[in-house]
């Protein structure tokens, strides 16, 4: 598999590591513990189109929003982290 | 011929008769040619039993010309290159080649296993899965030895491979696989246009079939072409041939494994030089121009020796001048199989007969027939009557129910052609059927690739050509290049008629894979009970199985499995294709990460310096730290280290810290940050303070901890455990990044920019003050316990001070700019030998964390909560953080969960282990009372004996109570005492002075 | 028919033409007590266990390919019952227990061979570890010997000893640990479960599952019709989430890919099953000579059944590392299992909150060491609706709850466990 990282270019699967389902958002503060439980372990699994985090630790260190489908590892789309970058969001 | 060669032709062939090269094959000497394989240099000299096969250990000869041979197998090689079930079709001779038959005993030709023939009987697929049950203690003691022993092929080597490997990336714009006509005229085309382009040839000569077929390439005989194509490829300035390399598997992104067998060719690899190379290619476009295979067809003794596929006959008669017979028949069910005996009979040699299964035959060949003086029958092979030296006689059922018999001392087969769909395959494709040549075509392929000419079941020679150079051309278009191809090269296609025929009756056994002795009576066996898919029969009967992968026995096994369930051919589909597409030497996928070199080797600032005292080293992860400084005289390990501490406990001493994880935490909302990212607070953490901070996963378990400095308002400096170095700042970028993007807040990571140290005891204030500038205030008032702020050295260095201890003594750990810290190790014991300083190692470090009751690795196990670590108070209740929340589950704040607690032997003497369980005293150890186990431990200095730390059920609560630890593994079993896990100065007075 | 030496010498005499189907071609039923859905060994275990302990016969099993084409024929064969965590070891134990008689009890040889497993260490810590689990598996009554340096020399000579980056220090031996043959475990339970009635029905792929008014699943809806079902048990391994969606649950479950490696047949080299502990690489030989291995899971989530070179090449790295002495030999065939991949790394056998549905997943990479455990604990769920005493904690309100089983310590991160 290769990524094309927005700020490093294309490079080789070894470079990144993988953390999982982009769609759970965390919940804000005060959340209950099932919306909390929801989060952290429910997942959809979906075979086909997802959208999930990588982190490219062997380049830029950010965290990427990947577009990828499961069920032939083909990437559709590949865009940095909200907060990715020094520019801050909103700043 | 040449000097016992009796069976080389007197020219012709692509060797060169001015190289000889002696070999040896099983002890017996040899000569053939440089240009030769091990198998065309077998023939040449005549021989024509080259192996056993694997289960009823039939005699067996050369089958193929090519990496698809599942018969001639050979240990290559002597001692520690010894290579076991190495094709002698692919391997090339050189001087001094050694080879050895396999899987026989005493001999070759007299193989005591071939007793297992007489039991052919029961051992037919699968018998195994039906006996060998009783008594169940027999299978492992008495059975399995015994199939062990018989089953496999060749011996490895047994000790350490001698050879290196490598691993090397390339990048392309057109990789192209195969260098036949296709492959060839898709290099030019592509090359030509502009793009780069790397052609792999697992053949150590480019030119595939058109070095054994001949035939005419725009009006010029094919040697010249290829020669003349080969001479423009070379001068095109991006196109790369690669012979010798395997392209063996497709990955995603359009990345491809080839394997290049650099020095294979050679005794053994030069100085300095890998015997292979490990190459992934990433290419824009692929054009798979692998060719295609023979395939035999099934019928009684088709698996003597001389009996050869019809192609490989003609590619050691004419590329390597070797005749394999003297009198050849030809089986053939298609037009293909003909040329083979124009290519024998242009060589001078006899034609015995022609059995053709198709109804007719071409009027060109029938005069070939009567010019040549030989027979054309029309019918099949059913059967063959000889042995061990080859073919002597040939039973043949003709057309409408006669016999005949045909005298020949060598048999080629030509079933038709299969394309390598090998590669077109591997992302889970299933080829398709094309009923016109009885063959599987490639149905798609992995993005990005395509099939041409044979590969794609374009047999014509011209097809290939047009087809290859159009691909060729579209491949370097798609990836950007537009310059002009040219036109393509052009022959003519020779008729290709085939009547599809898998497998002939007859009396005997008719092998379909020869390499696992599975026969068509098998794979109807595997029908009969019920093994029809065809990957129950692949599993079922092993079809497919062997080093081979099924190249020539599949098509023919589902063949025959769709002909007796009475289903179609594509009905009954194939079996999954898996790379490699050739069996590749693990050590190639390893390259050099083996031995010292298997992974990276992280040094600390101070390393060599350490090194330099003789001191011990351990692994922790990547990194060597010194374990401890042995100094001469002292007996073991336990004296050293208790010499350590009780150094720094009495004086001073000094450690590399560096491995330590090291975060600067920049901006506005800093504090705010690690506010979330750790149970406790540091927005209010005073600048020039240090913090003992705690993090945990979202799960709620602690994931790791350190002390958290604030060196300015907007700027912390954050330390990680060793282990968690990585993790932690990539699980901050996570919380930063993905979490909490509103926060203006910056990470950087300088693990690897600051050399740290900690100087731990009650003199470590002196020591100090010879090294910081004396400006610098370093008294209690001045700096005190917890503090941290940047200094300037005695020689205007700037470094990092903290008050921080993780020893219990007074102590420091101090900061500098990491080329630094060999001088700084140099210049602790320098300016600290007034002071008897010591140097201490990585366990005396331990021991004083035990003696203090600090958690650590075997605490921080992932499964351990804040409140079990006696840390929950610790857990802020005024803020959100990682890990709130599900912290609270109930069985996370249950009161009978294991927490850390101190234990300490009833018997001083008694030394205690870590893997020890806790039982309660009194009780037979059993799963109902197992509480708990010991985590760390150490002998203490301190307290004179053997200390250590557990996780136990309520230990907290049961302080002062004996329980039992119970070590079943080292036969131990003794009293010991749950304590304050603060065996040192509990209070905390020392630290703090 | 029953099969033994005998039987095969008199079916020799007729040329094997008198051998029957080894398990029924069975066609879908209208209506059947319990269908289980995932025809590998999990799901003929439990089949065979529900006839067998449970008397309950009118079974089928829906496989959607061959039955074995999942997991079951994708694995490196390892049993082993070395764990050390409250609810993994007793229930592995009883699996352990369970091959050991499964010859006897299926009337099919599944090559069970107890030719040990060892798991090396490398470190004083990665030692106290083993020293923790080996001493639960002892309190357990389960077989666990501690080796140190001298003792594994003596027992695998061929390791590199001499110049490895993370030398051996010693290993966790279970000699009662070892492997069986993949295909034939499978076989043997659908041979065994058809002979006593069960069903065992072949492409049928389930598409749906039709429910009551109250919700209540009564039976599935497959490529070959509706069937109704008593109770439906799901034991469908990587497809777990993509059937549970089709109920409307979410399962605390990924699917990923890990891949397995056999090399060319060779003279026997391996004597049992060796695990490196300083890298991802473990590895046995069969009975045919292949050495089969295999590491880590690629690490991202993945229905492709295949995978890519950097975990091919550091499997390898770890097994050069550990026995340099295989650099020559070839790798033959590499091929890749879709694992459901649990939040805590081990398994789910419980109820589901879809009354009539019943869940067995979440075995990671460890499913098949617990083919006959699994199977005999989920027979007991569905005959008896309450778990065996051995898989009480494989609830699947753990993680709501917090009393996660969790060996590796990595917490709700599938992919690291």
């Amino acid at each position: 598999m290769r990524i094309v990282c927005p700020f490093c270019g294309e490079r080789e699967l070894g470079e990144f590591t993988y953390l999982g389902d982009a769609k759970p958002v965390r919940p804000a503060a005060g959340a209950s513990e099932d919306e909390v439980f929801d989060y952290v372990y429910l997942r959809d699994n979906v075979a086909g189109e997802t959208s999930e985090y990588w982190y490219h630790g062997g380049g830029c260190r950010t965290w990427l929003k990947i577009a990828r489908n499961t069920l032939t590892h083909e990437i559709s789309s590949v865009e940095p982290a909200a907060g990715a970058g020094a520019a801050k969001v909103g700043a | 011929m040449a000097g016992g060669q009796t069976n080389r032709l007197d020219s012709g062939g692509l060797i060169d008769r001015s190289a000889p090269l002696n070999f040896r094959f099983d002890g017996k000497t040899f000569s053939g040619f440089q240009g030769d394989t091990l198998a065309s240099a077998l023939i040449a000299n005549g021989v024509k039993l080259v192996g056993r096969s694997f289960k009823y250990h039939r005699p067996r000869g050369i089958l193929t010309a090519g990496s698809e041979e599942p018969n001639a197998l050979v240990e290559l090689r002597t001692g520690a290159r010894r290579e076991p079930n190495t094709k002698a079709t692919t391997a090339e001779l050189y001087e001094g080649l050694e080879a050895a038959s396999q899987n026989r005993w005493p001999s070759l030709r007299h193989d005591v296993m071939s007793v297992n023939q007489l039991f052919a009987p029961i051992f037919v697929a699968g018998f195994y899965y039906k006996t060998f049950m009783w008594p169940a203690k027999f299978w492992e003691a008495v059975y399995e030895p015994a199939i062990r022993r018989a089953a496999g092929l060749g011996r490895a080597a047994g000790v350490a491979d001698p050879d290196h490997y490598d691993k090397a990336w390339a990048h392309c714009d057109v990789l192209v696989a195969g260098s036949g006509p296709a492959g060839l005229a898709a290099a030019l085309a592509a090359g030509r246009s502009g793009a780069r382009v790397i052609l792999c040839e697992e053949d150590f000569s480019p030119g595939g079939r058109l070095l054994s077929d001949g035939g005419t390439i725009e009006g010029l005989p094919a040697a010249e072409w290829l020669s003349r194509t080969l001479a423009e490829l070379a001068t095109l300035p991006d196109v790369r041939i690669m012979t010798r390399t395997t392209l063996f598997g497709v990955y995603d992104g359009g990345t491809y494994g080839a394997i290049e067998r650099v020095n294979d060719h050679l005794p053994s690899p030069p100085e300095h030089q890998v015997r292979q190379r490990l190459w992934r290619i990433v290419a824009r476009r692929c054009v798979v121009a692998a060719g295609a295979i023979e395939r035999p067809i099934v019928f009684a003794g088709n698996d003597t020796p001389s009996v050869m596929m019809a192609s490989a006959m003609r590619t050691y008669v004419a590329r390597y001048a070797a005749t394999p017979a003297k009198r050849i028949a030809l089986f053939t069910n298609n037009e293909d199989g003909w040329r083979t005996v124009e290519i024998a009979l242009g060589a001078g040699l006899q034609i015995a007969a022609v059995i053709d299964a198709r109804p007719d035959v071409s009027p060109a060949h029938r005069s070939l027939a009567s010019k040549g003086g030989f027979p054309v029958l029309h019918g099949s092979v059913s059967g063959v009557d000889g042995g061990k030296d080859g073919v002597k006689k040939i039973a043949v059922s003709l057309t409408g129910g006669a016999r005949a018999e045909v005298e020949a001392d060598g048999l080629a087969v030509s079933g038709g052609w299969n394309p390598a769909v090998g590669l077109t395959s591997y992302h889970r494709g299933r080829p398709k059927w094309l009923d016109d040549i009885a063959a599987f075509v490639p149905d798609g392929a992995p993005p990005g690739m395509v099939a041409v000419g044979a590969a794609n079941g374009a047999f014509g020679l011209g097809a290939c050509l047009a087809q290859g150079f159009a691909a060729g051309s579209a491949a370097a278009h798609d990836a950007g290049h537009s310059g002009k191809a040219g036109t393509a090269p052009v022959a003519d296609d020779e008729a290709f008629s085939l009547t599809p025929l898998w497998h002939v009756a007859g009396k005997g056994k008719a092998f379909v894979d020869y390499q696992h002795d599975v026969t068509a009576s098998d794979i109807e066996l595997a029908q009969r009970e019920g093994f029809e898919s065809v990957e129950h029969l692949k599993r079922y009967t092993t079809l497919g199985m062997a080093t081979d992968q099924g190249k020539t026995s599949n098509v023919a096994g589902l063949a025959i499995m769709a002909a007796v369930s009475g289903r179609s051919i594509p009905e009954t589909g194939t079996t999954i294709y898996r790379p490699p597409y050739v069996p590749v030497a693990i050590g190639a996928f390893a390259g050099h990460h083996r031995d010292e070199t298997f992974h990276a080797t992280r040094l600390t600032p101070s390393h060599h310096w350490a090194a330099e005292q003789g001191a011990v080293f351990v692994d922790t992860g990547l990194w060597k730290r010194a374990q401890w400084y042995p100094r001469a005289g002292e007996k073991d390990w336990l004296e050293s280290v208790t010499r350590e501490v009780s150094a720094v406990r009495g004086g001073v001493g000094f450690c590399d810290v560096s491995t330590l994880g090291k975060i600067d935490v920049h901006g506005a909302d800093a504090g705010a940050f690690l506010d979330r990212v750790y149970i406790n607070t540091f927005s209010n953490l005073a600048v020039g303070k240090a913090r003992y901070g705690l993090m945990l996963r979202e799960d709620g378990m602690v994931y790791d901890d350190g002390t958290t400095s604030r060196l300015a308002e907007d700027h912390y400096f954050l330390t990680t455990t060793t282990a968690k170095a990585g993790l932690v700042m990539q699980h901050l970028e996570f919380c930063r990044q993905v979490l909490f993007p509103e926060l203006d807040v910056q990470l950087t990571s300088v693990s690897d920019q600051w050399a740290q140290f900690s100087i731990a005891g009650p003199k470590t204030r002196d020591l100090l003050k010879e090294i910081v500038d004396p400006a610098e205030d370093l008294s209690n008032e001045g700096f005190p316990f917890m503090g941290a702020r940047e200094v300037r050295l005695r020689g205007g260095i700037k470094a990092r001070l903290f008050r921080i201890s993780f020893s219990g003594e007074m102590a420091f750990e101090i900061s500098v700019p990491a080329r630094f810290g060999d001088a700084m190790a140099r210049n602790l014991m320098l300016a600290g030998a007034p002071f008897g300083v010591t140097p201490y190692g990585t366990e005396a470090l331990g021991v004083m964390r035990v003696e203090k009751g600090h958690i650590a690795g075997p605490e921080l196990s992932g499964t351990t909560t804040a409140a079990d670590l006696g840390l929950g108070k610790m857990m802020s209740t005024k803020k959100d953080f990682i890990g709130r929340v599900m912290a609270g589950r109930e069985a996370l704040v249950a009161p009978d969960r294991q927490v850390v607690v101190g234990i300490k032997p009833v018997d001083k003497a008694r030394r205690l282990r870590s893997g020890a369980h806790i039982i309660p005293k009194g009780q037979t150890p059993g799963p109902g009372n197992d509480q708990g186990y010991v985590t760390s431990v150490c002998f203490s200095p301190t307290s004179d004996q053997w200390i250590g730390l557990g996780l136990v059920e309520r230990g907290r609560e049961r302080m002062g109570e004996i329980v039992h630890a119970h070590d079943p593994l080292r036969g131990e079993d003794y009293d010991v005492e749950l304590c304050n896990p603060v065996f040192y100065d509990p209070d905390g007075g020392r630290q703090r002075g | 028919m029953k099969y033994s030496i005998f039987s095969l010498a008199r079916a020799a005499l007729s040329g094997h033409k008198n051998w029957q189907r080894t398990w029924r071609d069975a066609t879908p039923k209208d209506r059947y007590d319990v269908v289980i859905i995932g025809g590998g060994g999990h799901g003929l275990a439990t089949a065979w266990f529900l006839a067998s302990e449970y008397g309950i016969r009118n079974v089928a099993v829906l496989e959607k390919g061959w039955i074995g084409s999942g997991n079951a024929g994708r694995n490196t064969t390892i049993i082993r019952s070395n764990y050390g965590l409250p609810g993994n070891t007793g229930f592995y134990e009883l699996s352990m227990k369970l091959w050991e008689r499964m010859e006897q009890d299926l009337n099919y040889n599944t090559m069970v061979s107890q030719r040990g497993v060892i798991n090396l260490y490398h470190s004083d810590a990665q030692r106290d570890a083993y020293a923790r689990r080996g001493n639960t598996m002892r309190i357990n009554g389960i077989d666990a010997e501690l080796l140190d340096l001298a003792a594994v020399k003596k027992m695998i000579p061929f390791l590199n000893f001499d110049n490895a980056r993370f030398p051996v220090q010693g290993g966790l031996l279970q000699r009662r640990g070892g492997t069986a043959r993949h295909d034939a475990v499978v076989w043997g339970y659908a041979h065994a479960a058809s002979a006593l009635g069960v069903d065992i029905i072949q492409n049928c792929e389930v598409t749906g599952f039709t429910r009551d008014a109250n919700g209540k699943v009564t039976g599935v809806e497959t490529s070959r019709g509706k069937i109704s079902a008593g109770k439906v048990g799901m034991a469908v391994a990587g497809s777990s989430s993509r059937v549970a969606a089709m109920a409307g649950l979410r399962l605390p479950i990924e699917s990923h890919v890990l891949q397995a490696f056999v090399s060319e047949a060779i003279k026997p080299l391996i004597p049992g099953v060796m695990t490196f502990g300083a890298g991802h690489f473990y590895v046995s030989q069969s009975d045919k000579g292949g050495l089969v291995f295999g590491g880590d899971i690629d690490g991202y989530n993945s229905y492709a059944q295949r995978g890519n070179m950097p975990v091919m090449e550091d499997v390898c790295e770890g097994g050069m590392a550990l026995m340099p002495m295989i650099g020559r030999v070839r790798l033959l065939r590499q091929w890749g299992g879709i694992m459901d991949m649990s939040m805590d790394g081990s398994p789910i056998i419980d109820k589901t909150p879809v009354d009539g549905l019943y869940l067995n997943a979440g075995w990671c990479y460890g499913g098949f060491k617990a083919t006959p455990g699994s199977g005999f604990v989920f027979a007991h769920l569905l005959a008896r609706d309450q778990s065996h005493e051995e898989a009480v904690r494989f609830r699947l309100d753990r993680f709501r709850t917090g009393a996660m089983i969790d060996e590796k310590g990595q917490g709700a991160q599938p992919n690291l466990h």
